[in-house]
């Protein structure tokens, strides 16, 4: 499948947007794991901004951005959603009442609850009435919706944004499912060339045993295992290698069982 | 394809119950909930044992998934199918809102009440991880292509046909497992009852006393394939599917209906198709008084006010994330006997809503079905099924 990268959004710890974590990723500056900072989006309407949890401030912060640098109305773009969970905050919150004798839920946590609450928050935000799925694998998360954005793209003809994010839970969840940091990433994914495109992606799925792409930064390759939606940090890096004039790299993301998410990262064709 | 729910296991048990008109709302008596409400719950669930070797995936979620697998012949026809393709080109899409979250409810009582530590033997993997359910029913099959798990509220088991359509499409697969599960739990009972949205009595869908939705539990399954040169007689298509968001409100419709439209209107693009051509459509229809209201306008302004329509959910209850694949399989066991089925509950009709809405069964021959399921966040997706054109 061939798409197009019209535009790139990142948020995490000591990556504070594309623009300035461009450096860090092509391993010209130094990384310096600082915590993620996360505020309500501006695109809210107040009443919805006031209620927005954790997982909708970082992926609407890194949905913007991507499409601020395509230059697309974010209203004609179809969205895919992924991460590992629903928003832990809330769950935990929730799962904590249930565990109490009164079991009062507020209304206002249950529907932030749903796995699809950043896709909700994002249409009503940006008045997009376009496709939007939200889905989630685990650690392959990301690699899922990456496969799910492409196909869109060259299936149906879509141009698409890829928004996915992961966060930790308090305790005691953190325990049983620890999550490394607050990371989120999104890509604006085109199927023609436009003159905004920075690099144009060839995926393909292998039966093959490939090594896995790693990073070479131990901060980052901490924060890539630690992560679900961090396992995008190669493909990050080769894209800001190649929009750096760099050639073009093949990026080998992991597929269980048994298989490779083979990504071939080269100039706008 | 294959189907559970509180009217029973299987196509039969579920055609047996919508000629007879038995629904399967009971009076809650789930788990230790104190609420006064009806629920479709799944008889025989606490009875089903996963096999050995996925024991680790044991939850109520995955046991509903499993007993749908053994159901109609499926895990049969996946195995003929794997062994047709290869395990590596049969792809898995399914679709849960809470996925094993009861695990995660019942280990959170547990806490260790000095260190707050959840149980031991909370795994959280296997069960509450919204993942778990594609990872359990890929083992189970034996399956190895692409796999996820589409959580998309109550539209999401229709959307995974949808997402399964592309992956073939584009060559990613060339078969796919699609449905999923979504099991009773306290998150939901007690979070609908929050809402306000729950009804002390069955559910009356489209009925002009209707007092909310009754939940329910369930699971479905279905196998679909590229399109043979030759299809074989009497197979049933996915004929379009259709996908859209209301941009409206977290929980609840757009009051005119617009996202519903959009969803159907993008269906009968995608299959090429005139409103005229749809014989049947199972309603989302939850009884909401606000949902059931959108729908009908949704419906009457694309469609009129002559095709038969009826939400299901007064036998089954409504099955949340499951409700797309379980009416899915009604709408086709529709299509495949001719029999619309009616609404058990539903008394007296709405005069506000101009939809034809079917409260007795009905039979005639028809050609194309359509399926609508909404969800939280403004979440859409419809369906159309027809025989091979």
């Amino acid at each position: 499948m061939q798409v197009h990268v019209e535009g790139i959004g990142l948020l995490g710890p000591g990556l504070a947007g594309w623009a300035d974590s461009r450096a860090i990723l092509t391993g010209d500056s130094p990384y310096v794991a600082t915590p993620t900072v996360l505020s309500a989006s501006p695109l809210l309407p107040p009443a919805e901004r006031r209620r927005s949890v954790p997982t909708v401030k970082l992926s609407m912060a890194v949905g913007a951005e991507a499409m601020e640098q395509a230059g697309r109305d974010p209203a004609t773009v179809a969205t895919v959603f992924a991460s590992s969970s629903g928003d832990p905050d809330t769950l935990h919150q929730i799962l904590d009442t249930l565990a109490t004798e009164e079991r009062e839920i507020s209304p206002t946590r249950f529907h932030n609850s749903v796995h699809n609450a950043p896709a909700g928050y994002w249409s009503i935000a940006t008045r997009s009435r376009e496709p939007s799925t939200s889905l989630s694998a685990h650690d392959e998360s990301f690699q899922a919706g990456l496969l799910e954005a492409a196909a869109e793209v060259a299936a149906d003809g879509w141009t698409v944004g890829l928004i996915a994010y992961d966060m930790p839970y308090p305790e005691p969840l953190n325990r049983v499912r620890p999550i490394a940091g607050s990371f989120g990433t999104a890509l604006v994914l085109t199927p023609q060339p436009t003159d905004r495109c920075l690099a144009c992606l060839d995926i393909d799925i292998t039966r093959g045993d490939e090594p896995l792409t790693r990073m070479a930064d131990i901060g980052l390759e901490a924060l890539r295992t630690g992560n679900p939606t961090a396992r995008a940090l190669p493909l990050l890096s080769a894209l800001a290698r190649v929009c750096a004039g760099g050639g073009h790299e093949t990026v080998v993301l992991d597929l269980p069982p048994g298989g490779r998410l083979v990504i071939r990262v080269g100039s706008p064709c | 394809m294959s189907i559970v729910s509180s009217i029973g296991a299987g196509q039969d048990a579920t055609l047996d119950a919508l000629r007879n008109g038995r629904g399967g709302l009971k009076p809650c008596s789930f788990e230790t909930v104190m609420l006064d409400t009806h629920i479709g719950e799944v008889e025989g669930l606490d009875d089903v044992r996963l096999p050995a070797e996925l024991a680790g995936y044991e939850c109520r979620n995955n046991r509903l998934a499993d007993m749908a697998l053994r159901q109609d012949g499926f895990a049969e026809a996946v195995a003929a199918a794997r062994d047709r393709y290869g395990a590596h080109r049969v792809g898995v899409f399914l679709g849960t809102s809470t996925s094993g979250i009861l695990s995660a409810e019942l280990a959170f009582r547990a806490r260790d009440p000095r260190t707050g530590a959840l149980p031991a033997d909370f795994s959280f993997a296997t069960t509450h991880s919204t993942g778990s359910l594609a990872d359990f029913v890929r083992r189970r099959l034996g399956l190895e292509g692409p796999a996820f798990v589409v959580s998309s509220a109550c539209a999401t088991t229709s959307k995974v046909f949808a997402n399964a359509a592309r992956m073939i499409a584009a060559g990613m697969c060339d078969a796919a497992v699609v449905g999923g599960a979504d099991s009773l739990c306290l998150t939901t009972l007690y979070g609908f009852h929050s809402l306000e949205l729950v009804s002390p009595t069955p559910c009356r869908p489209f009925d002009a006393q209707r007092s909310g939705v009754s939940l329910g539990e369930g699971a479905g399954f279905a196998l679909l394939e590229r399109v043979a040169s030759r299809p074989a007689l009497g197979s049933v298509h996915l004929l379009g599917a259709g996908e859209s968001n209301d941009a409206h409100h977290m929980s609840t419709p757009h009051p005119e209906g617009l996202g519903a439209r959009l969803a159907m209107e993008r269906a009968l693009a995608d299959a090429g198709l005139q409103p005229r051509d749809i014989d049947y459509v199972n309603l989302h229809g939850t009884a909401t008084t606000y949902g059931d209201a959108a729908e009908d306008r949704a419906i009457t302004e694309l469609l009129g006010t002559r095709t038969p329509v009826s939400s299901t959910k007064g036998y089954t209850g409504h099955t949340l994330g499951a409700a797309g694949i379980v009416e899915a399989i009604v709408s086709i066991l529709a299509l495949r006997t001719g029999l619309i089925p009616g609404s058990p509950q539903t008394r007296n009709l709405d005069p506000a809503l101009r939809s034809r809405y079917l409260q007795a069964n009905e039979t005639g021959r028809m050609d194309r079905v359509m399926t609508n399921s909404f969800g939280f966040g403004g979440s859409n997706s419809s369906l159309i099924f027809g025989w091979a054109a």
